[in-house]
């Protein structure tokens, strides 16, 4: 699929430091977050940041690139953790089967939740988003027999998984891990190519100006019900990885905390960056993880971290760095 | 008078709940014409341009694009049959690079491009290329990499008509291309408009009357949302009820 046949301009002289950030950004990131066990203090961490990365990068794609906060991303990802553990609990379908239909019920939702909320713009689709997934959370609470209700949808471990003639024990961390990290470098290949896509174009350009957008032919409506599935597709995934490594589906996948999370990540990153959800995810869950330790009152430091973030890096950690870049461009 | 009209308003109008803005505007504009459209402030010159660009629906009549009544259609509709428009206030994508804004407005008029979800936007070396030809159009080719955000004022009203170029429109419709230039800017950019009107179909909202005059081949004047008068820049000049609401008003024009 990728021939390198188009012709590449680089300039001789100088190397195109963001054009080349560009084109490895994938492999780059594939790289580092394969690392991440032996950098972070714990591999429980590691993946955590994994799949907490990847639903902040499925968030950063309605939020980040097509300028669309949505404070109910956690119906998404809730959807398609109860969506992976309904089908292995209940169905008793197969771990793969089972992702797959996590992905596909936090992409009809997404496309309901979707269509009744772009008809509002701002603050007014800020809300319409967070009525609709309370809605979803008070369903699920209610719905025991499906959910297990607050205490949480159990019995779903997966053991092993067969792959092929593979068996991989799925209770060792070290496989889990990296068979988690397979699936989230195949959804950042997705996310990257849709981004270099005109797909990606036409996000921006609904971001930067949806009235110009549409007097230059786009169908934003369109668009934007396309973004929103797509995002809430990919969080999704992160919803279904999260069930399978837990092995429970928490009534809190679908809380209102879970979609401020979303939020909270990628604005300490870097909205519509790339890396930005990944280090905002990985900022975070550090600070849960250190000061947990020392105090219940973590949430204090992470909470004070995220106001000096806001005040003096609006952009995000991985963006100022971006935009720095850019303002020294000639 | 034998040429056929590209566009035609037929009693159009727009209320907005009790206040009417255009009322009852009945224009046909003929192909490779450029017409003016003038009137004092409030005449409702941004409302019909609006209804025109299909940005707000007309609450009375029809208008009529190629013989096609598109009243009522969604804006891009209207931007995909061939109508483009540029804004009386700068209205770019600001982050992103002059080249991008105008690349964007290309892209949306290529059905397999603006499909795409998943090809790599920089193989559509088309695209870019014509991106590149609508910007030395308006003398802004060593400006391709900047941010929009960071142009200077003319320069940015300059790339304004890019963008609108780039969709190589049958019908471009310019809001006040002038506004907030110098004299030696709006020089410019009057010689850059003469030029696009010898190959396209033009539409003009301008204050600056002596420049319309010179140039326009016709000229449409609204008062208090109503048609006053078109006609020839002559005929206009000697029309009574124009002088008096009009031209009157300021003998040097405004803006």
């Amino acid at each position: 699929m990728i021939r390198d046949i188009a012709p590449v301009q680089i300039a001789p002289t100088r190397i195109d430091w963001p054009m080349l950030a560009q084109r490895w950004r994938v492999p780059l990131l594939a790289v580092g977050l394969a690392a991440l066990p032996w950098i972070v203090p714990s591999q429980a961490l590691a993946v955590n940041i994994l799949i907490f990365g990847l639903y902040a990068t499925g968030f950063n794609l309605l939020f980040g690139f097509t300028g669309m906060l949505s404070f109910g991303h956690a119906a998404f990802f809730g959807a398609g953790a109860y969506g992976t553990g309904i089908a292995l609990a209940r169905f008793g379908i197969g771990w793969f089967g089972a992702i797959g239909t996590g992905i596909a019920v936090a992409s009809a939702l997404a496309l309901l939740i979707g269509a009744l909320s772009i008809r509002s713009r701002g603050i007014y689709f800020s809300m319409v988003t967070l009525a609709l997934a309370q809605l979803i959370y008070y369903i699920a609470l209610q719905a025991t027999g499906w959910t297990g209700g607050e205490n949480g949808l159990r019995g779903l471990t997966v053991l092993t998984l067969h792959i092929g003639p593979l068996t991989l024990n799925f209770l060792d961390p070290t496989v889990k891990y990296y068979v988690i990290l397979a699936f989230v470098v195949a959804a950042l290949w997705a996310v990257s190519r849709l981004l270099n896509a005109p797909f990606g174009a036409a996000i921006e350009a609904i971001r930067e100006n949806e009235g110009r957008a549409a007097a230059c032919g786009y169908d934003v409506k369109r668009i934007k019900l396309v973004a929103f599935v797509l995002s809430g597709s990919i969080c999704g995934l992160a919803g279904a990885l999260n069930a399978l490594h837990l092995s429970i589906v928490p009534i809190d996948s679908l809380s209102y905390q879970t979609s401020g999370l979303a939020v909270i990540m990628v604005l300490l990153g870097g909205a519509g960056t790339f890396f930005g959800p990944f280090i905002g995810a990985a900022i975070f869950l550090l600070i849960e993880d250190v000061f947990s330790l020392w105090t219940v009152h973590w949430q204090l430091f992470a909470g004070m971290v995220f106001i000096l973030a806001v005040l003096f890096l609006p952009h995000g950690v991985w963006g100022t760095l971006v935009s720095w870049r850019k303002g020294r461009e000639p | 008078m034998s040429a056929t009209p590209v566009l035609a308003a037929e009693g159009i109008g727009k209320r907005f709940g009790g206040f009417t803005a255009l009322d009852d505007v009945n224009v046909a504009f003929e192909r490779g014409r450029l017409t003016a459209i003038i009137g004092p402030n409030g005449a409702g010159k941004s409302t019909f341009f609006s209804l025109l660009s299909g940005a707000v629906a007309p609450t009375e009549g029809h208008i009529h694009f190629e013989g096609v009544d598109v009243a009522g259609e969604p804006q891009h509709r209207f931007a995909r049959m061939g109508i483009a428009r540029s804004y009386q206030i700068t209205n770019l994508f600001p982050q992103l690079s002059v080249h991008e804004n105008v690349r964007l407005a290309c892209q949306a008029m290529h059905a397999p491009a603006r499909r795409s979800l998943w090809r790599d936007r920089t193989r559509y070396t088309g695209l870019a290329d014509e991106a590149d030809a609508a910007l030395a159009q308006v003398g802004l080719a060593s400006r391709r990499k900047r941010l929009a955000a960071s142009l200077a004022h003319g320069e940015q009203r300059a790339l304004e008509i890019a963008v609108a170029l780039a969709s190589r429109p049958k019908l471009l419709l310019l809001d006040e291309p002038t506004a907030g230039m110098s004299p030696e800017e709006t020089k410019e950019m009057m010689a850059l408009i003469g030029r696009l009107a010898a190959e396209r179909t033009v539409l003009l909202v301008e204050h600056k009357m002596k420049m319309v005059m010179g140039l326009a081949d016709r000229i449409v004047v609204l008062h208090q949302g109503k048609l006053l008068a078109s006609g020839t820049p002559d005929e206009i000049r000697a029309d009574a009820a124009v002088r008096r609401v009009y031209l009157g008003e300021g003998r040097s024009g405004r803006g």
